[in-house]
């Protein structure tokens, strides 16, 4: 399809978002991403039964705590997707950069950069 | 078991924001099975605890770590040789691993990350319902196992009481009148006739009306 989405996304395959725990997606925040996105399957159609349901569930709480620890929650967002809608992909790919962008980038990379940034730099 | 509930985050944050150095101390015990203080909670909240004060570019460090049981001096000990190096600890153990850690490290700051409810039962993943309070006389044997001084809201001996309609209480129509099920229990065990025998008053003094209870199993002890 060589469809084009922002080339500023990683993607972490996993075998079903059920796999996602709040844990990661802090983690994931922890470590300075801007945003993430959990795609799982098309709600209904999920293999484990109730995987992306899970997902969503997750995904909600950690919206939650985002909005209480000052990142947003709007930083995190799950969508349902089969296979074949790969069309889709790249327009949710874009949407949500484009939200992350206006966001801006995470205050946890900013805290972490300035504080690792040395006092005085001496000149050799 | 014990079941208890995560506090809000926010008071939690609110309890160390003048800190610089905490330890988040989980519970494997029944803080783990309600999942509001086990190896994943524990993760969870040192996690948002470290976003919080990392985006406010406030110095803090959360470390955090999970003992089998906050309630056996044994457990506890193992905090020992680091406990000192942290200026508070949050507990998510029940009310009383928190005190006992207190015990344990009298000079440290302790501050509980849940609230402790009851002792219940798990109905479902995420619901759980008072089964005991732990008065120190058991009467299950009386009542078709059934408990009057945990299900029924006046704690009546012999009941029940006007307020019960249609098998609810008139407390709050979605709590079943205790009652009502030891009623039915009975009916269906065949022993109706335990109604014609009220129940004596009961000794309180065994339940908090004794103040602060203590066991000592003398056949336990060495």
């Amino acid at each position: 399809m060589r469809l084009q989405y922002p080339s500023n996304i990683e993607i972490i395959k996993i075998p079903c978002s059920g796999k996602v725990d709040i844990l990661h997606l802090l983690t994931a925040f922890e470590q300075g991403a801007d945003g993430v996105i959990v795609a799982g399957c098309m709600e209904g159609d999920c293999h484990y039964q109730v995987g992306n349901l899970r997902a969503r569930q997750r995904v909600q709480r950690v919206k939650e705590i985002l909005d209480k620890v000052g990142l947003n929650g709007g930083r995190v967002e799950m969508f349902n997707l089969s296979a074949g809608m790969g069309t889709r992909f790249a327009e949710i790919s874009r949407e949500i950069s484009a939200r992350i962008l206006e966001l801006g980038p995470s205050p946890i990379k900013t805290a972490r950069e300035k504080a690792d940034r040395p006092i005085m730099e001496v000149a050799e | 078991m014990i079941k208890a509930v995560p506090k809000p985050l926010e008071e939690i944050i609110e309890l160390i924001k003048d800190l610089h150095k905490v330890l988040v101390v989980g519970c494997d015990g029944c803080v783990t099975v309600c999942e509001a203080g086990g190896l994943k909670e524990v993760g969870v909240l040192s996690s948002s605890l470290r976003l919080n004060f990392t985006q406010a570019n406030q110095r803090m460090e959360i470390d955090d770590t999970t003992l089998t049981r906050q309630c056996d001096k044994e457990y506890l000990d193992q905090l020992k040789d680091r406990i000192d190096a942290y200026d508070a600890v949050v507990s998510l153990a029940c009310g009383c691993g928190v005190q006992y850690l207190v015990e344990r490290y009298p000079d440290k700051v302790v501050y509980p990350g849940v609230d402790t409810c009851f002792m219940g039962v798990d109905l479902e993943r995420g619901v759980y319902a008072e089964r005991c309070q732990a008065c120190g006389k058991c009467i299950l044997a009386d009542t078709g196992g059934i408990c009057p001084i945990a299900r029924c809201s006046k704690r009546m001996l012999n009941g029940p009481c006007g307020g019960s309609e249609k098998g609810k209480c008139e407390v709050n129509s979605e709590i079943d009148c205790g009652w009502h099920l030891i009623y039915e229990r009975l009916k269906t065990l065949g022993q109706l006739d335990r109604f014609e025998h009220p129940v004596a008053p009961k000794d309180w003094a065994t339940s908090r009306d004794g103040g602060p209870r203590k066991i000592v199993r003398e056949d336990l002890r060495i």
